[in-house]
């Protein structure tokens, strides 16, 4: 039990299959835009063109194993947060997508049942029971523990503002000579 | 003490510990760093973090590669944005267009050492490890972070051996393997591991192939790939850097979560079949497949030898009508060779584009974006839908061989048939 952790989450479910690259998630084509909001209105443009004219705040993508496998582009993961996602649950995440997700300040969370996840539920995400209420159905799905230092960097908001108070409370560095 | 992995010495130094096991976390220091343009959104989430200067400016290579010269002027702005930070925090090295792509400058230009712990934000950082360093890719925040304050967290993976023997079939190479390997253990098979290749055909393998197979790597979701340095990186480092060269190998009784031994003399060419590198299969089951595009590029395979293999097959030779070979080579360095052994010569008279270098079509940016429905052979790393453009092209992965026959014949071909 963490008791910093949030209040349930609510959100529809958004679903994907297996292997979803960061390629489908945000394409190559799109690197050079710097505006969140512009990023957002690419999202998953590979693997769903609708998508981002679809996704409402809060959605919560629901994939199968090894999401945001490829390119290291963060991009993939701020058109999520731009769009108002805040939670990823999969079956299993690529290392620098699982990363990135984190700094970004995005709950990603590992659930062996993702796949199970029907599309468009309602879902209740408890981030202390680690556990995913299917709000229609009354069926639950578990979910593995976010680390506590990794769950403190989400809960700062990311990594820039979990390094940003960290660095402010760094000693003034003494300058000799 | 208990026998440690390249991986396990290489982060137990970098977090000041004398010994560390798979699955700790550490707060590691990094020896070196790279970014290529999206330096520029790393820059904008540095200036978020107020931390005021990089920890150690000589310490970080900034360059650019993905779109060079500037396509549009979104990209210039970027560009200008990344030449002001690095004017303004005083960086050392920095290449901005005139090096190439970033996993061959970083060698070239002696940012690699064995032994050493790099981050680069790009996925195919995993390159380094070809001279035996421990190298990851990661994100912009999170590079930020890096540049602020020179350290990261990281697990302790384990590792995966791969052993590799026998003798390579003419016009088989590194690529081959490394592509056989990925289709045998998939798309996740060294998700989260670090994985270490040996065994004589391995040690018997130039800087160059050794690189392809490192980068690979990160194509079977692996965090470092790595071949232990030897004569043949000594040798070829040497002359790049004035640092001393410290190899790191792992104790003859480290622990390995897996441990495969690999023949490579019955190896045939192998190709990686839309839209996955992990979807693979002997070049045999797609030959005859129409060829709009071939593309000999990318930091997977564009470097001289790359090129030199796919010149003895094009020599005298034609592109096919109704097919564009588009060759970019790895760096600046790899070009002027280039030109000098003749290669970009006889490409020229094949009717072969050459650009400059850069990553090119490899990545959909510049220089080779595929429309809907056309179908391109390349030797460069990836054939995610949408890759290389439209999410209705097709791409297939192969050496630089196939890329070459297959430029010649119009359709995916074998160059054991081309070959005089």
């Amino acid at each position: 039990m963490n008791p910093s952790l949030p209040a349930p989450l609510r959100g529809r479910a958004r679903r994907f299959g297996d292997d979803i690259d960061t390629d489908v998630i945000y394409p190559g084509k799109f690197l050079a835009i710097l505006d969140p909001a512009q990023m957002a209105s690419h999202l998953m443009a590979g693997v769903d063109p609708s998508f981002a004219s679809t996704v409402r705040p809060h959605d919560v993508i629901v994939a199968g194993k090894f999401f945001g496998c490829g390119s290291s582009r963060e991009q993939a993961v701020l058109a999520m947060a731009a769009a108002g996602i805040a939670v990823v649950v999969a079956k299993s995440f690529a290392r620098i997508f699982y990363r990135n997700g984190l700094n970004s300040g995005l709950w990603l969370l590992r659930c062996p049942l993702a796949d199970t996840i029907p599309d468009l539920a309602t879902l209740r995400i408890d981030l202390t029971a680690c556990q995913i209420v299917d709000e229609g159905s009354g069926a639950t799905f578990a979910f593995e523990p976010v680390p506590p230092f990794l769950a403190q960097i989400v809960l700062a908001g990311g990594l820039v503002p979990h390094l940003k108070a960290r660095l402010a409370q760094r000693p003034p560095e003494v300058h000799v000579g | 003490m208990p026998g440690a992995t390249i991986a396990q010495k290489v982060l137990a130094r970098a977090a000041g510990l004398s010994h560390v096991e798979v699955g700790q976390i550490v707060d590691a220091q990094v020896d070196r760093v790279m970014s290529h343009e999206n330096g520029a959104l790393v820059a904008q989430k540095f200036r978020e973090l107020g931390a005021g200067h990089v920890w150690d400016v000589t310490k970080m290579v900034q360059l650019f590669d993905h779109r060079v010269p500037a396509d549009t002027e979104q990209t210039a702005a970027g560009h200008k944005a990344v030449r002001q930070f690095v004017k303004e925090q005083g960086l050392v090295h920095f290449y901005g267009e005139r090096g190439g792509i970033c996993h061959q400058v970083m060698p070239e230009k002696g940012h690699v050492r064995p032994g050493e712990l790099i981050v680069g934000t790009d996925s195919h950082t995993t390159t380094y490890g070809a001279f035996g360093a421990v190298s990851a890719g990661i994100g912009a925040t999170e590079m930020a972070g890096v540049w602020a304050t020179g350290g990261l967290w990281l697990m302790v993976p384990p590792t995966i051996r791969i052993s590799v023997e026998g003798t390579f079939q003419p016009h088989v190479y590194a690529k081959d393997l490394i592509l056989s390997i990925i289709g045998r253990l998939g798309l996740d098979g060294a998700d989260y591991r670090s994985v270490e290749f040996d065994g004589p055909l391995t040690s018997s393998l130039s800087v160059a192939s050794r690189m392809t197979i490192c980068n690979q790597a990160m194509e079977m979701g692996a965090k470092f790939g790595i071949i232990p340095a030897d004569d043949t990186t000594l040798s070829w480092l040497r002359p790049r850097t004035d640092a001393a060269l410290q190899p790191v190998h792992s104790d003859a009784d480290a622990t390995f979560e897996r441990h495969l031994r690999i023949d490579v003399s019955d190896l045939s060419p192998q190709v990686a079949k839309p839209h996955s590198p992990a979807n693979v299969a002997p070049l045999e089951q797609v030959l005859g497949v129409h060829v709009d595009q071939a593309f000999l590029g990318s930091c997977t395979n564009a470097r001289l030898e790359d090129l030199q293999i796919a010149a003895a097959l094009l020599k005298g030779r034609k592109v096919a009508a109704g097919t564009r070979l588009i060759v970019t080579p790895a760096s600046w360095e790899v070009y002027r060779d280039a030109a000098a052994a003749g290669y970009l010569g006889i490409f020229t008279d094949s009717g072969a584009v050459i650009t400059n270098p850069g990553c090119g079509a490899c990545i959909g940016g510049v220089s080779g974006i595929l429309s809907a429905g056309e179908v391109c052979i390349s030797s460069s790393n990836r054939n995610f839908r949408g890759r290389m453009g439209s999410a209705d092209a097709q791409v297939y992965l192969s050496s630089p061989a196939v890329v070459a026959a297959s430029a010649i014949a119009g359709v995916v071909a074998d160059p054991r048939e081309v070959a005089p």
